[in-house]
């Protein structure tokens, strides 16, 4: 066991654990917070993604003792995010969610694209979103959502 | 309206039969599925449910606040019913939408499905089966709001209308129905009431969107995994590498080491047996199981192998198996030239539901009681097995239907095997609540799989090009056989393995439609659209092909041969045909348009697709689909189940979508080895159109996945002059 200080949502956070918990763990257990979801554990649905110094990063295998002083950004604080509210606005307007399990990944994916390709083509949508699985398979409306989204981004 | 209270004695009530009940209901439930429920009471092999009097107070509760709350007798899962069964029901109340919140009902009598006879999601049937349901517990809850207002004013109740929430007296009165819920809930259930006339519905059939989008898009929305209790610990178990092998060592010294390790002790499996490690928290479980050391008795476990199934089942394809359908001439085939032939072999693999959310369940077992959260798509059986493993009777097992991410079939589960797992590890851990959590790869690796396949097919073709003969002979396991369900079998026939096929809408004079069930030893389970999965596929790529053969247009063809009474077909192949055609005709260089069709569930599909290939994978730019439903209660959820559910479909044609054994293990270990479809993978751009209707609604949970990917193998096939008959897709 050791103990990190983390700076999440950008709060400063102390949590004592097994060095190699990966991000994800911690965030959903020792944090409790639950909208960062576990889907696969080894970096190939997105379902765990959350920002990490800005960049969408896989948290279920990135453990915590190689975090340092990072910033972590995760899908709680996307309401008071301004890129982050647009988004989550356009997937409520598009009725983008089914069962909505792989959404906060595909919004944290979605609020980087934006974030760094603020009009972003269907290739950049693609390559940006290719790595997050939605198993009920909603990807067409998400890239409707994204494209509401950026006409709407300044 | 009810108060906490009465809404407790219903329940408690309502549990007093609950076991005689669920136990002679579950072949309701098994007939139901497998036979069209509309065709089994035909037969008068289903009895007509009960006319069921539902207490509207189980259902509905008006607040003093204005808030509406309404009970959803299913599992949230994706397809949308938390949205749509409130919409019925708060659509004859005359609620104000805005006020209406839903709530997933506990495992309880009253919430089972009115034709089933237990608490379920599957076969499409939630709305189909509780439209009418939801629509008298409104119209029954605004009779006594107006009852009671009528009262208050001393006017006739019939002088008085509702609106959004209000009831109007003659006499320019009104009251809100918060003002009037707690008198009404005192006053009489009307045994009647009027329905609304179609043409007045104000929420059924417009599109509204979902109630729970916003707390799934913000991360608040807890599903079960995501359920934190005080105190809570965490479960998970180490399975057997063959199905059915049992522990016969294990060292646990390094795994008990771990701090936060709580117990290990070896548990029962339905299939063999494991190692249950029970840590504080998941990581620490999931290190712990790393480093057990397990010797595991292979005594008597036979061990399955795709390749060796494939050539077994091919031989048996070559046999007549059980007879499903025999229509005609039985030897019409032979009369007819070999020219006139096609004889056609299939190959379906293994495959995985891979539910987003792995599988999980919590328990509290407090000796005399017990609490369980699952997502669930059979609460009543999975009650009733953790109140069996803890000695419990159902109804001291108080049982929360959790928001789940996905499922497609893949909760509904006749042996309860999760909730038995949880169970046993809670019993030894009394007033703890534990959560069992499967990983991915216990979920990939874990058995309860869409079963492999064979078909065979010899089609004889008749002078006006049209197939005069079908033989048609499949190879799969059974999904009822060696379940408490298997006595539903009709003459060893299992109809979920020849669905589609067996019942074709096709006019085939001389149809011969037999299966094989083998037994092997892997568990094996419905997965969305359960035997329509293959037999379309089947279909709907010897169709097309037989239309190329004569050179008659797709559409055309499959008019022509539907018989006349196949009218959600005909009526969503012209829609599709309107609304695909002016793009149909215009391809870019290097596309090809693949069609196809299939009812199931009651609700007929048409789709077309563009394909061209790059990257030598299918690249899908648009798909077209005409949907008839009956009454669309809402369209906006059809739309997307459609989109969606097609690019789920293809899970089907991914070059990775198989599971696949050799020497008894399964080959894939995770989302890299069996990789469902991800962005790039699934349509650019789908149009759903809806054939209005006044029909009684079907299901569009389960009829959007059949047709997608015969059509477009039909696409790829124009594109490359190759049939596609072996999935997944390896190569085009």
């Amino acid at each position: 066991m050791a103990t990190y200080q983390l700076t999440v949502n950008g709060e400063r956070k102390e949590v004592t654990v097994d060095p190699s918990t990966p991000l994800l763990w911690v965030l959903r257990e020792d944090l409790k917070m639950t909208g960062t979801k576990y889907g696969c554990g080894v970096s190939v649905c997105g379902a765990c993604t959350v920002h990490v110094n800005g960049v969408a990063t896989r948290s279920c295998m990135l453990p915590i003792s190689l975090l340092g002083e990072r910033a972590i950004v995760t899908i709680e604080a996307m309401n008071d995010d301004a890129v982050g509210r647009v988004v989550q606005d356009a997937w409520v307007e598009k009725d983008v969610v089914q069962c909505g399990y792989c959404q906060s990944g595909q919004i944290m994916s979605a609020v980087a694209l934006l974030k760094a390709t603020p009009k972003p083509t269907d290739t950049n949508i693609e390559e940006s979103m290719g790595g997050n699985i939605c198993r009920c398979a909603t990807y067409v409306r998400i890239r409707e959502a994204i494209k509401t989204a950026a006409a709407r981004l300044k | 309206m009810s108060t906490a209270n009465t809404n407790d004695n219903e329940l408690q009530l309502s549990r007093r039969s609950f076991l005689r009940v669920s136990m002679s209901a579950a072949g309701g439930l098994l007939v139901a599925l497998y036979l069209h429920p509309t065709a089994a009471a035909q037969e008068g092999s289903q009895p007509r449910p009960r006319p069921k009097v539902y207490p509207p107070d189980a259902f509905v509760d008006i607040r003093p606040d204005g808030k509406i709350v309404i009970q959803v007798n299913r599992l949230e899962f994706g397809q949308g019913v938390q949205t749509a069964l409130p919409m019925i029901l708060a659509d004859e109340l005359d609620a104000d939408w805005s006020q209406v919140v839903a709530e997933l009902a506990p495992a309880a009598d009253v919430y089972k499905d009115p034709l089933m006879g237990i608490q379920m999601v599957g076969g499409s049937g939630s709305i189909a089966h509780s439209f009418q349901q939801y629509r008298e517990l409104g119209a029954k809850t605004r009779a006594m709001l107006i009852a009671t207002a009528a009262e208050r004013w001393k006017v006739a109740p019939n002088k008085c209308r509702t609106q959004e929430s209000v009831v109007y007296g003659p006499g320019g009165q009104s009251a809100k129905y918060a003002e009037l819920g707690s008198d009404a809930a005192r006053s009489v259930v009307p045994a009647s009431v009027q329905l609304k006339n179609p043409s007045e519905f104000r929420l059924v059939g417009k599109n509204i969107r979902r109630l729970d989008s916003r707390p799934k898009c913000d991360g608040s929305l807890k599903f079960g995994l995501d359920l934190d209790l005080p105190n809570m610990k965490v479960a998970v178990v180490a399975r057997p590498p063959v199905f059915g092998a049992r522990v016969k060592s294990v060292d646990d010294k390094a795994a008990r080491s771990l701090e936060g390790v709580r117990d290990v002790f070896e548990i029962p499996l339905a299939h063999g047996t494991g190692v249950a490690v029970v840590a504080d928290k998941f990581w620490t479980a999931k290190q712990a199981r790393d480093q057990l050391k397990i010797e595991w008795d292979f005594k008597g476990v036979k061990r399955a192998d795709s390749s060796q199934l494939f050539a077994k089942y091919k031989e048996l394809a070559r046999t007549a198996g059980l007879s499903a359908m025999a229509r005609g001439d039985a030897k019409a085939l032979e009369g007819i030239d070999a020219s006139k032939r096609i004889v056609a072999e299939y190959e379906f693999p293994y495959l995985a539901h891979a539910p987003m959310e792995p599988l999980n369940t919590t328990i509290r077992f407090d000796g005399d009681r017990a609490e369980a959260w699952a997502g669930s798509q059979f609460q009543t059986i999975d009650q009733m097995a953790i109140g069996e493993v803890l000695g419990l009777k159902p109804e001291q097992v108080t049982f929360h239907t959790e928001m789940a991410g996905g499922g497609f079939g893949r909760r509904a589960v006749a042996d309860s095997h999760v909730q038995r797992e949880a169970a046993v590890i809670a019993k030894r851990f009394r007033g703890t609540p534990v959560k069992l959590i499967w990983t991915r790869e216990d979920d990939i690796r874990g058995g309860y799989y869409r079963p492999m396949h064979v078909h065979r097919v010899e089609v004889g073709i008749g002078a006006d090009g049209m197939p005069s003969a079908w033989r048609h002979v499949i190879v799969g396991q059974s999904l009822l056989a060696g379940t408490p369900f298997a006595q539903y079998m009709k003459d060893g026939v299992d109809n979920s393995a020849v669905e589609g096929a067996s019942d074709t809408h096709y006019n085939i004079p001389n149809l011969n439609v037999s299966v094989h069930h083998p037994t092997v030893n892997v568990p094996v389970l419905w997965w969305r659209s359960v035997g329509h999965t293959h037999t379309a596929y089947v279909m709907e790529t010897l169709i097309d092909e037989l239309a190329a053969r004569a050179s008659v247009d797709p559409i055309a063809y499959r008019q022509k041969l539907l018989k006349p009474e196949a009218k959600k077909l005909l009526a969503a192949l012209g829609l599709l045909d309107a609304k695909s055609a002016s793009w149909r005709r215009k391809l870019p260089k290097g596309h090809a348009f693949g069609i196809s069709c299939h009812e199931s569930f009651g609700t007929g599909v048409a789709c077309a697709v563009e394909v061209s290939i790059q990257d030598e994978r299918p690249r899908i730019h648009r798909v077209t689909v005409a949907v008839d439903a009956g009454i669309a209660v809402n369209p906006l959820t059809i739309e997307s189940q459609f989109q969606a559910g097609v690019a789920f479909g293809l899970s089907q044609l991914m070059e990775k979508g198989a599971i696949t054994f050799k020497d008894g293990v399964v080959e894939q270990r995770n989302f890299d080895g069996f990789v469902p479809p991800y962005m790039p993978d699934a349509p650019v751009a789908v149009d759903v159109h809806i054939v209005p209707s006044t029909e009684a609604p079907t299901g569009c949970g389960e009829p959007p996945v059949p047709v997608i990917s015969p059509a477009v193998v039909n696409a790829l096939s124009k594109l490359t002059g190759k049939r596609y008959r072996t999935l997944p897709l390896v190569t085009v």
